[in-house]
């Protein structure tokens, strides 16, 4: 809501300046978004009136015109298409300034000479553009200051309005929270009622009783709408944000920003019959006043005649039936729609108005009468005519029931007491009726308050008014209370900190990517799809965390980045029978060399088993039995993956990024990934202690061939089945395919250590152990010693 | 006996000259060892008479201790010199840079809120976090946003069919606790939010984190205390802090929370429009409605709600000048918060 602040003082004019306005405003919650003039700075510009006009002997386009600045007749050049004989402009006068710093200086315009400038809107910081010359009213005087003439020392405020406070959409509702604001008295402007000079009545039926509680109209007849619009209403209206239009509707939108109360007025001769206010019925169409034509949905509100729309309440008028220059007689609208019947109906149709926009929002109830009466004086001031009696139809308004507001519950809520006087004059200055009770008060909001229910509403109001920043503050001080924090559960902050001690980097990605990256990774799962995605590419809610780090991956190398570490936790969102799982998960991503380039390093890269120990150090604190199986995903490199087993639920998967999609994505080296669930990751063990053992231990190597296509794991689950409970450590210290080996098979190098937690081992129990181990070994995998 | 005093001056020399240990060692034979010099003189005192026996062994033995001194000094001197040279030859360049991985970091919103549940989390808060598809239901209805309420015009919802929404504020969380828990409750749900926005200061998600104290005695007043204390502890300052009258559905009193410019220490610069203050978070007195919503007694309970944008405090704290560098994960950028 933009104000000027002229207006605003005409109504209650508090004694201080511009700043402290705007802040006593913002601190009670009508914040100021901006404060600006209402014109650019500028001095030396005078009504002027132009007396001949010629055209430039060498340029085309160029005017030479006789101007009377009021004391002489000056001669201007001047290439405005505007410019003709008779008009009166805004002059800029020779040392004139204007916005900009731009000084008016004796000019020579292709050889003739020009002594000062006419000037358009825009020139003068009046408006962001304009098409030629400003024209100023015939009556204007000439050789007046611009700045005196049009009263431009004045600033226009916006406000930011939270929707519930509709009423603060019109001056007389700011000037009534200001004069509460400055314990000043808040006066209404009087209205006088326009006494009836014709009998003639439009009928009024309303259908929709409870959409439209109350309709207020009447009929102006013999009205000239081609009368322009006197400056001071023009002014006003400009000021507000609005562009002139014709009288009728400068009048309507003046009495919008005056009161807040939206009106319509009709062209009288293309109503049929009488006004009814109804539900549109399936098939009905309508031409907006903007210009396109709207297939109405059955239910909508409309105002229509007897025989078609004629437009959609309280969001816009229809065209044919609006008035034009060539209007005669008038029908004026002024109506309360109920605001939650009303509310979303403009969305609907991608429409806002400055109409649906109040309405929805709620409009004073007892404002129609007091309009159409303010707007049928003002027409007929402007345009002439005669006017009809008021005709209204009137049903159930909305109910006002009085709130007890307690003085306990001021305290309670507050932290601290009003007193009655405090109360009371607070209330009552916005338009409550208060009258006093046992214990507290019962108030009635007033028909312009929307917001007010409860008796917390109250309470709010007393704390703005009175101030937020005046109300008490109470020192935390709380007692704790303790609760007790499992040790088997970590937070993902330590989990977080694990991977960037060992060199990865956070990443946050957006939840919705791009279902091209969806297509190549989710193998198959599907995703939820955004009815209304922000673009195309990000239209997806992510069923795997990959995208996002790929994305960010590629992101990066194209920014000379080749070595890249990042993680990211986060929920993915996977569409299943059951319903929606949004799981809360881990993904990490791993491309280039193992260690940063230094003189150190060889520029190794890195591989699965880099991953992997990230991966497994992650997990080490588990206590469950986690297993790698080799796994299968179109997007992942069929020999290089694996599923995650914690126990026997999957809870994750790790594997290189397919050479397919690495070289499709760009990426110079292979690229590692993991995505893990979070809940395996967070539940660890709590540590129980065993007795350290005072004997020593036995280590046997032994070196065993086996198929090349043996998983090692299978091999040391054997070992630890077979090896008896003295087994202490297992170790697998190396790998060896080659010279010396079958093609088919491969050396594995078991490091065996043994140890008795009460005695020494002896050699026979240790040798025992070992030839169990191997003779397992052999007949479960065809295992042979190497010599 | 001139003898002697020529040979200790002799072995003195050699002594001295001798630059590694086995030099010295033949010295130490050359001259008491069995058969050295000295050894034979000491030999020879049975050739002296009675009377001049005692003194002359007195001063062969004088001589040879202090060869022996000497010895054992040039032995002490010549060890600490062979160490000298060996770690002279281990000598490394400690300037160089240090093997294997470099510490990475943490995105600066997942630190800011780290940050800011440690804050919480000492004062006895619990850290709650939901879903981010949310119902209709959770997202609006039971925080008082009833549909075509115009509030929701506030939130360019996300929507994935027409009950299901991306949650537009981390305020659903809450309301999950409150149906599933009796106060007196304490606690914050940071998270992921979405609007269907996105320009210059616009991202289409972003984070908040929600914060809920219920109890049977919390005031306006004990809202304004502890936002205050948060606000200080965060920014490490004395900051002036402002409550203004806003609105939300969901609270009532509602206050929008200013604080004085962090940038310009409230002078007004481009960060604060000129104002001085800069609007940090919202808050209010938990509206009956919802608690309503949630079957808790408005008459016997009374609490308070406020929601933080982490990607704004994380803007302030570290001087960020531009919210999208957030979600680009540019590593230049990231590698700045370690």
């Amino acid at each position: 809501m933009k104000f000027s602040e002229q207006w605003l003082r005409e109504w209650v004019n508090p004694a201080v300046d511009t700043e402290q306005l705007a802040a006593r405003l913002t601190m009670a919650g009508l914040e100021v978004d901006a404060i600006d003039p209402v014109a650019g700075k500028f001095t030396g510009v005078v009504v002027a009136e132009i007396v001949s006009a010629e055209s430039h002997p060498d340029a085309e386009k160029l005017q030479v015109c006789g101007v009377n600045n009021g004391s002489e007749v000056v001669q201007i050049v001047c290439g405005a298409a505007n410019a003709r004989v008779g008009i009166k402009v805004p002059l800029a006068t020779l040392g004139a300034v204007l916005p900009g710093d731009f000084k008016i200086k004796k000019a020579k315009l292709r050889g003739v000479e020009s002594f000062g400038m006419l000037c358009a809107e825009q020139e003068l910081g009046l408006a962001e553009k304009s098409d030629g010359l400003m024209e100023l009213p015939a009556d204007a005087p000439l050789g007046v200051d611009i700045r005196q003439y049009l009263d431009l020392d004045d600033t226009v405020i916006e406000l930011g309005l939270t929707p519930n406070r509709a009423d603060c959409l019109s001056v007389r509702g700011i000037a009534r929270e200001t004069a509460v604001l400055s314990e000043l008295p808040f006066v209404e402007t009087p209205v006088a009622a326009v006494s009836a000079s014709i009998d003639d009545i439009l009928p009024i039926t309303v259908a929709a009783t409870e959409d439209c509680p109350r309709y207020v109209g009447r009929i102006i007849r013999n009205v000239d709408v081609s009368k322009p619009s006197p400056l001071w209403l023009q002014e006003k209206l400009r000021r507000c944000g609005l562009r002139s239009i014709d009288a009728v509707v400068d009048v309507t939108n003046f009495i919008l920003l005056e009161l807040g109360q939206p009106m319509h007025a009709f062209d009288l001769d293309k109503i049929q019959g009488g006004i009814v206010v109804r539900h549109a019925q399936a098939g009905e169409s309508l031409t907006l006043l903007d210009g396109q034509t709207i297939d109405v949905r059955e239910g909508s509100l409309l105002i229509a005649d007897e025989k078609q729309a004629l437009a959609l309440a309280g969001i816009m008028g229809g065209e044919p039936s609006s008035v034009t220059d060539a209007s005669q007689h008038l029908f004026l609208e002024a109506a309360f729609f109920a605001p939650d019947k009303i509310a979303g109906r403009a969305r609907s149709y991608g429409l806002h108005t400055d109409s649906s926009h109040r309405f929805e929002r709620g409009v004073d109830f007892e404002l129609p009468a007091r309009a159409i009466e303010r707007a049928t004086a003002l027409i007929i001031e402007i345009c002439g005519g005669q006017a009809g009696p008021l005709s209204s139809a009137n049903n159930q308004l909305p109910a006002r029931d009085p709130i007890m507001l307690r003085e306990k519950r001021i305290e309670k809520l507050l932290g601290m007491a009003l007193t009655q006087d405090e109360v009371e004059s607070i209330l009552r200055g916005l338009g409550m009726a208060v009258s006093a009770i046992d214990g507290g008060w019962s108030v009635t909001a007033p028909s312009w308050r929307f917001d007010i229910s409860i008796e917390v509403d109250l309470l709010e109001e007393l704390a703005r008014v009175y101030g937020y920043n005046r109300l008490p503050v109470t020192p935390m001080s709380d007692t704790l209370t303790i609760r007790p924090a499992p040790e088997s559960l970590r937070g993902m902050p330590q989990v977080r900190q694990q991977l960037v001690a060992r060199g990865y980097q956070e990443a946050i990605t957006y939840s919705f990517i791009d279902p091209v990256m969806h297509q190549a990774m989710s193998e198959g799962e599907s995703g939820v799809e955004l009815l209304n995605p922000i673009s195309a590419d990000m239209s997806i809610m992510r069923t795997s965390l990959l995208p996002g780090l790929l994305k960010t991956a590629m992101h990066n190398a194209k920014r000379q980045q080749s070595r890249i570490r990042l993680f990211e936790s986060g929920q993915r969102f996977i569409k299943s029978d059951t319903g929606l799982k949004q799981t809360p998960t881990l993904a990490a991503l791993l491309t280039g060399r193992r260690e940063p380039e230094s003189w150190s390093e060889s520029g190794e890269l890195v591989d699965f088993y880099d991953l992997k120990a990230d991966l497994e150090s992650l997990l080490s604190v588990s206590t469950a039995a986690i297993s790698f199986v080799p796994a299968k995903y179109t997007a992942l490199h069929p020999g290089q993956t694996a599923d995650v087993y914690c126990d026997d639920k999957r809870i994750g998967r790790i594997g290189a990024l397919h050479p397919s999609l690495q070289a499709r994505w760009d990426f110079v080296n292979p690229v590692y990934l993991f995505e893990i669930d979070q809940q395996p990751l967070l539940q660890r063990g709590v540590p129980v202690f065993s007795e350290l053992s005072r004997f020593p231990e036995v280590r046997r190597d032994l070196a065993l061939i086996v198929d090349r296509q043996l998983a090692a794991a299978d091999v040391l689950t054997a070992v630890r089945n077979s090896a008896g409970e003295h087994l202490s450590d297992l170790k697998l210290f190396d790998i060896y395919q080659g010279k010396g080996i079958d093609p088919e098979r491969k050396s594995l190098a078991l490091g065996l250590t043994f140890r008795h937690s009460s005695r020494t081992l002896n050699e026979e129990e240790v040798s025992q152990s070992v030839d169990a181990v191997v003779h397992t070994l052999k007949e479960a995998f065809g295992a042979s010693l190497r010599n | 006996m001139e003898n002697l005093e020529g040979l200790a001056a002799e072995a003195a020399a050699k002594i001295g000259a001798a630059t590694d240990a086995q030099t010295l060692d033949q010295v130490r034979v050359e001259y008491l060892g069995k058969k050295g010099h000295i050894t034979a003189l000491l030999k020879g005192l049975g050739g002296l008479s009675a009377e001049e026996r005692p003194a002359a062994g007195a001063e062969i033995n004088r001589v040879k201790e202090a060869l022996s001194e000497q010895i054992s000094e040039c032995k002490l001197r010549l060890d600490q010199a062979a160490v000298d040279a060996r770690l002279d030859a281990e000598k490394i360049d400690v300037t160089l840079s240090g093997r294997g991985q470099h510490a990475g970091g943490l995105h600066p919103v997942t630190r800011t809120i780290e940050r800011i549940s440690a804050f919480f989390g000492s004062i006895g808060f619990d850290v709650v976090e939901g879903p981010e598809i949310e119902d209709d239901y959770h997202n609006f209805e039971a925080l008082n946003i009833p549909a075509h309420h115009p509030a929701r015009a506030m939130h360019d919802t996300f929507y994935v069919d027409e009950s299901t929404v991306l949650r537009t504020h981390t305020s659903p969380v809450q309301v999950r606790v409150m149906e599933s828990s009796e106060p007196p409750m304490k606690l914050i749900c940071p998270g992921r939010v979405y609007r269907c926005d996105s320009d210059l200061t616009h991202t289409p998600m972003f984070h908040q984190v929600e914060g809920l104290l219920i109890s049977e005695d919390t005031s306006f007043a004990d809202l304004k205390g502890m936002l205050e204390s948060f606000l200080r502890s965060f920014f490490e300052k004395e900051l002036s802090v402002r409550f203004r009258p806003s609105y939300f559905p969901f609270t009532e009193p509602s206050a929008e929370v200013d604080i004085q410019c962090v940038m310009c220490g409230g002078e007004g610069c481009r960060v604060c429009s000129q104002t001085g203050w800069i609007e940090i978070l919202g808050c209010g007195m938990v509206h009956p409605s919802v608690f309503a919503a949630s079957n808790i007694d408005a008459e016997r309970f009374t609490g308070f709600a406020f929601g933080l944008g982490v990607e704004r405090l994380a803007m302030l704290r570290y001087g960020v000048n531009d919210l999208r560098l957030f979600f680009e994960n540019d590593l230049r950028f990231l590698g700045q918060f370690k």
